[in-house]
């Protein structure tokens, strides 16, 4: 039946031409597909951002190196880290949201179909906005350039004062209009999980992804948008003569500082959330177990909700704040690393007395597992405030949160694609290049971010283009861009298996992985309509149900 | 073991056809499987004694790379050019470090113990090939096991906490003796400026402090400010970083415990030079220190050997930037030029004090450090031969 | 709808913070107590609105067209009236006593929080215009009813808002 469906769709898309594929993909309301430009659109920031980064690392190899200019080197990282987390991991996070999540409930589509067009399309703009600025800058007169104060942008460095021209505008309107568009799949993703789930799926029967993602839709409601009232009191300063943050008429530098990491810190766990959610439907699958204490998974999760909106100044130890507010700030920071925690051990607990099988999509979770508890790890280090006083705005603060986010975010991200891949396109991944992809990525990641703890502890701070000689630096730092170059190889690995899976990968099927939540009862990839009739499920595992009906889990729900 | 009976206790189930499996317990598996196991079992053994190695090679690199960073941090420099955290000559900086010691040797464990958890599931829970067709027991939690793995973390968190406030409390709240010495800091795109209000000193980029006794102590209590954007005051081995951030004033001690220079830099990224904002700190002896300030507050030299050259200074732009004590040159957008002679560097430590140096910055400043807020100042080189010429006089 | 209003609760809880943070902070200038106005009629315009659109949408569950025109037009009214004053008194605080959103922090924040509010009460003012027009059509019936109860909710956030803002601005911030 499914493959009927499929020689069906591939006739036809057979006969069209392009212009009018194209067009179906731009005005697409379908959360499939809006799921995929989001992918592709965040697998080609990653491209650009990696080269950012690896300009920077090339710039860093030695001391006293002029690969590039202050001025250039200054745009890369303002550019290499806002490209990152808003062009690259959320859009690559809402895509697999977009496009699992009303899977997985059993549902046709999100509750706002365009609505979630919209959004997407907003954030693409916000992107090429951003990037414009590159163009716009030199190029057409007065324009400005690409922004270069940091992808924090603290005040008063983005007052008109300190940075003349358009560079930050294009930063503050780029994010505004991207938020936007995040707020909107933020709502459409709570009203369809709270309203589309299909009969018999209460919420304490969704898929740990599911749950996940209401948690980090809630999160974006109210921690995106303290950035964006900020950005609007930042362009209030810049084009109407305001003084939110003017320190010359009595205006608060530590203000922006507030309202941006009241933002910032749970953009991190925005992040992070659905980095979760994927390990927690992989590790069990390629375990053959169900995922150990999921009331507790999802209780563990809310708390990190909550709890994420009050350790915000811990990235503000050092600005002067008084022992007590620095005392509260350290209490909840080590409060949130316990639920925090407690996931990795269910993640072991799942893994245990399991049969783990070593496909690609778990050696990535493996990976994930060693490098997010040496992550959390350095947080907490990070977290107790002293030791912050001297490793804050360090290169160990830098290989601290790229470990999370780049050795536990991505590498759940990878580990995503190989096991969503054959879902979206109907083709298995190659496993060959994927544990290629795989180790190459694990060494490269190490070489460079391992080692990058090292000069921060011997005192070289971040954000600078050049540092002296003789500082104990200098070898250090060219292990660490040895490692970059290969990550990039490995990346380019990735890519393509991609490109050569989607044409020559082995059919997939609709369950390749015998895995048991609803997006594998579907044809691989799935009609535009999901499911012919919808589900009805009395457990957390429908597909366990219905291939073990001898033992079904609703026995034991 | 306890961990796995208990697993195996609570909440489990099992068909017909499954194997119970897990340390300490038999396995009841048919015969023939038995024998097709033990031809499998060589095979998967080698394999994964591959994987098992190289997940122990990364722990083992990752504990060496550690080790050898303490250990180079421990062998002392004589003049200390790594700007280390591991080695602090100053109270604040050495509370840090013990707390640093006490959080990583907690963290180290947690590390040790989770990632041998882990290395341990993930050889022994290998799935063999053989029966690929059998699902292990599906266990859905257990209350006991997810109490002992919350509350433990709890009490960690709690000891941590402790003694994090501790160390906060003792820095950032202790007393300032009637002996200290007062210096406010500003900061400057991209320099620093000091001024010692009490010795009527001011200078720039290069502190200088006295070593403190533990007997009689004399901390260097510093009074941080900004001129412009946000900046950060590190000397890693003098004490933490605190943020210097206009229209806020913020302050910070420290009190050296030998004599010696101590480097460090901005940490605060404050613009297109911040990384050469330089920082460095000598500490000396009370004697040392009491000569620096004499020559400090000397009157610069009234020789007028150099006359041609202090008149280029005080009719073109210096003055405008610039103060000279002495003269009617008063700018404060730039540093204090009175004593330029007493400093090692220029520029923030971007360049060596030399003659050529000094040339190569006032013509072109972006040589040096390109995006300074030094301008060019487009002299004729018999104009910049003799400001040079008079600059030297200023010891 | 609820989720909006989440969102956009955050928006402006931390310009009110902003707002509360600089009171008495500005280095020059007029002070709140010196130019400030208490709006009183005009609050009872908007919040009076949130009275009328509320029976209004209870008249279109019932069926009741006329009323729900008659009273859906009475909220417009009313919302606008409230522009009307806001505006009057911006003129009145530039031209008489030249506080504009530049001269001081109590300019910046007062302009940004007022105006922000402001703003969401035109967005929904030409919302409600946009279904008048479609009532007038002869479009709008009981099967609307729940559309034009998400709206109505969007109303009363806003005059909420208002609630908080006059309490910071007229009450707490003089």
């Amino acid at each position: 039946m499914s493959s009927d469906v499929m020689a069906i769709q591939t006739a036809e898309a057979a006969g069209r031409p392009w212009v009018q594929t194209l067009h179906a993909w731009v005005t697409t309301v379908d959360h499939k597909r809006l799921g995929i430009l989001y992918i592709f659109y965040a697998l080609v920031f990653l491209g650009i951002a990696g080269i950012e980064a690896i300009v920077m690392r090339i710039q860093l190899m030695h001391a006293h190196n002029d690969f590039v200019s202050p001025q250039v080197f200054n745009r890369m990282f303002t550019m290499h880290g806002t490209t990152m987390i808003f062009f690259v991991v959320m859009p690559v996070l809402f895509g697999f949201a977009n496009y699992l999540v009303p899977l997985m409930i059993g549902a046709r589509d999100m509750a706002f179909p365009r609505l979630n067009a919209f959004s997407f399309w907003l954030t693409a703009l916000g992107g090429i906005l951003l990037y414009f600025s590159f163009v716009g800058g030199s190029g057409l007169y007065g324009a400005g350039n690409a922004p270069d104060v940091g992808w924090w942008a603290y005040a008063p460095l983005t007052s008109r004062a300190f940075s003349p021209g358009h560079s930050t505008d294009y930063w503050t309107v780029a994010l505004l209009v991207s938020g936007f568009g995040s707020i909107g799949t933020g709502v459409n993703l709570i009203a369809t999980i709270l309203s589309m789930r299909c009969p018999g799926m209460k919420l304490s029967r969704m898929p740990l992804l599911a749950w996940l993602t209401l948690v980090m839709s809630g999160l974006v409601l109210i921690s995106l948008t303290p950035l964006s009232a900020a950005q609007l009191m930042l362009l209030v300063d810049r084009y109407l003569g305001g003084h939110f943050f003017d320190t010359q008429a009595g205006g608060s530098a530590t203000l922006w500082m507030h309202f941006f990491w009241i933002f910032g810190h749970p953009e991190v766990y925005i992040l992070v959330i659905p980095a979760f959610a994927f390990a927690s439907e992989i590790i069990p699958v390629f375990s053959r177990k169900p995922i150990f204490g999921y009331p507790v998974m999802v209780g563990a999760t809310v708390c990190i909700g909550f709890v994420s909106m009050s350790v915000w100044a811990h990235h503000m130890f050092t600005i002067g704040m008084n022992s007590s507010a620095n005392a509260f700030f350290v209490l909840t920071t080590m409060v949130i690393a316990v639920p925090t925690g407690i996931k990795i051990f269910n993640w072991l607990g799942t893994m245990w007395g399991g049969k783990i099988q070593f496909k690609t999509p778990m050696l990535f979770c493996i990976g994930f597992l060693f490098q997010f508890l040496i992550a959390g790890l350095t947080g907490i280090m990070l977290g107790a405030a002293p030791f912050n006083w001297q490793l804050s705005g360090s290169y160990f603060v830098v290989a601290h949160f790229h470990y999370m986010i780049v050795g536990a975010i991505l590498f759940c991200v990878f580990a995503a694609f190989y096991y969503w891949f054959p879902k979206m396109t109907g083709r298995m991944l190659n496993e060959s290049l994927g544990k290629l992809h795989f180790w190459l990525f694990v060494i490269g990641f190490h070489l460079t971010f391992d080692f990058m703890h090292i000069p921060g502890v011997l005192g070289m701070p971040r954000r600078i283009y050049t540092y002296e000689p003789g500082r104990g630096w200098d070898t250090l730092n060219l292990i660490v861009t040895i490692g970059s170059f290969i990550q990039g190889i490995a990346t380019l690995v990735f890519v393509a298996n991609m490109v050569l899976s989607y044409f020559q990968g082995a059919k997939a099927g609709n369950d390749p992985w015998d895995a048991w939540t609803l997006e594998w009862s579907v044809s691989s990839p799935p009609p535009a309509y999901n499911f012919a009739s919808i589900p009805t499920v009395a457990s957390r595992r429908p597909l366990w149900d219905r291939k073990h009906p001898e033992d079904p889990d609703s026995h034991y729900d | 073991m306890v961990v796995s009976i208990l697993i195996l206790s609570m909440g489990r189930r099992q068909t017909d056809e499954q194997t119970l499996s897990g340390p300490g317990l038999l396995k009841l598996t048919t015969r023939g499987e038995k024998e097709a196991q033990s031809a499998m079992a060589e095979k998967h053994k080698a394999e994964w004694r591959v994987v098992l190695g190289r997940a122990m090679g990364i722990v083992v690199l990752l504990t060496g790379i550690l080790f050898a960073a303490g250990l180079c941090a421990a062998t002392p420099k004589p003049d200390n050019p790594i700007p280390s955290i591991f080695e602090p000559q100053s109270t604040p900086a050495d509370s840090i470090l013990h707390l640093s010691r006490f959080v990583l040797s907690i963290t180290a464990l947690i590390f040790l113990v989770v990632a041998a958890l882990l290395t341990y599931a993930v050889a022994k829970f290998r799935g063999k090939a053989a029966d690929a067709q059998r699902e292990p027991a599906q266990v859905y939690g257990s209350t006991q096991i997810e109490l002992a793995w919350t509350v433990i973390p709890i009490l960690i968190v709690v000891v941590l906490f402790l003694a994090t406030a501790r160390v906060i409390h003792a820095i950032q709240d202790a007393p300032k003796p009637a002996a200290a010495l007062e210096v406010a800091v500003i900061g400057h795109q991209f320099w620093w400026e000091f001024r010692y209000p009490a010795l009527g000193i001011v200078t720039a980029n290069e502190l200088h402090i006295p070593v403190s006794d533990p007997a009689h102590p004399t901390p260097t209590f510093l009074k941080l400010l900004s001129a412009d954007t946000d900046h950060s005051f590190w000397v890693p081995q003098l004490a933490g970083k605190t943020d210097l951030i206009p229209n806020r004033v913020n302050e910070m001690w420290m009190d050296p415990h030998r004599t010696g220079v101590f480097l460090g830099q901005c940490a605060q990224y404050c613009g297109t030079q911040h990384a050469k904002m330089l920082l460095q700190v000598s500490v000396e002896s009370p004697e040392d220190f009491e000569a620096w300030v004499r020559a400090q507050k000397q009157p610069v030299n009234q020789n007028e050997t150099e006359i041609a050259g202090k008149r280029v200074f005080e009719t073109t732009a210096c003055l405008n930037c610039h103060a000279v004590a002495g003269t009617n040159a008063t700018g404060h957008f730039g540093p204090d030029l009175s004593h330029l002679m007493s400093r090692h560097t220029i520029a923030a430590g971007a360049a060596e004090n030399t003659k050529e140096n000094l040339r190569l910055w006032i013509q072109n400043p972006d040589a040096i450090k390109p995006g300074a807020l030094m301008p060019a100042m487009q002299l004729t080189d018999a104009d910049l031969e003799v400001l040079v010429r008079y600059l030297e006089t200023l010891q | 709808m609820a989720c909006l209003i989440i969102a956009e609760s955050a928006i402006f809880t931390i310009i009110v913070v902003a707002y509360l943070f600089y009171v008495g902070k500005s280095l020059t200038g007029p002070t709140p107590r010196e130019v400030l106005e208490t709006p009183i009629f005009y609050t009872i315009c908007l919040l009076s609105s949130s009275l009328t659109i509320h029976f209004a949408s209870r008249s279109l569950e019932r069926g009741k067209r006329g009323a729900f025109l008659g009273l859906w037009l009475l909220t417009i009214v009313l919302g606008g009236l409230f522009l009307f004053g806001t505006g009057q008194e911006w003129h009145r605080l530039i031209y008489e006593h030249g506080l504009t959103i530049s001269t001081n922090l109590f300019g910046t924040t007062y302009y940004s929080l007022v105006g922000l509010h402001a703003t969401h009460v035109t967005v929904g003012l030409l919302m409600l215009s946009i279904v008048l027009l479609f009532c007038l059509a002869g479009r709008v019936g009981p099967e609307q009813a729940a559309r034009v109860d998400v709206l109505s909710m969007y109303w009363h956030f806003v005059d909420g808002v208002w609630v908080v803002v006059f309490t910071v601005v007229y009450v707490l911030g003089r």
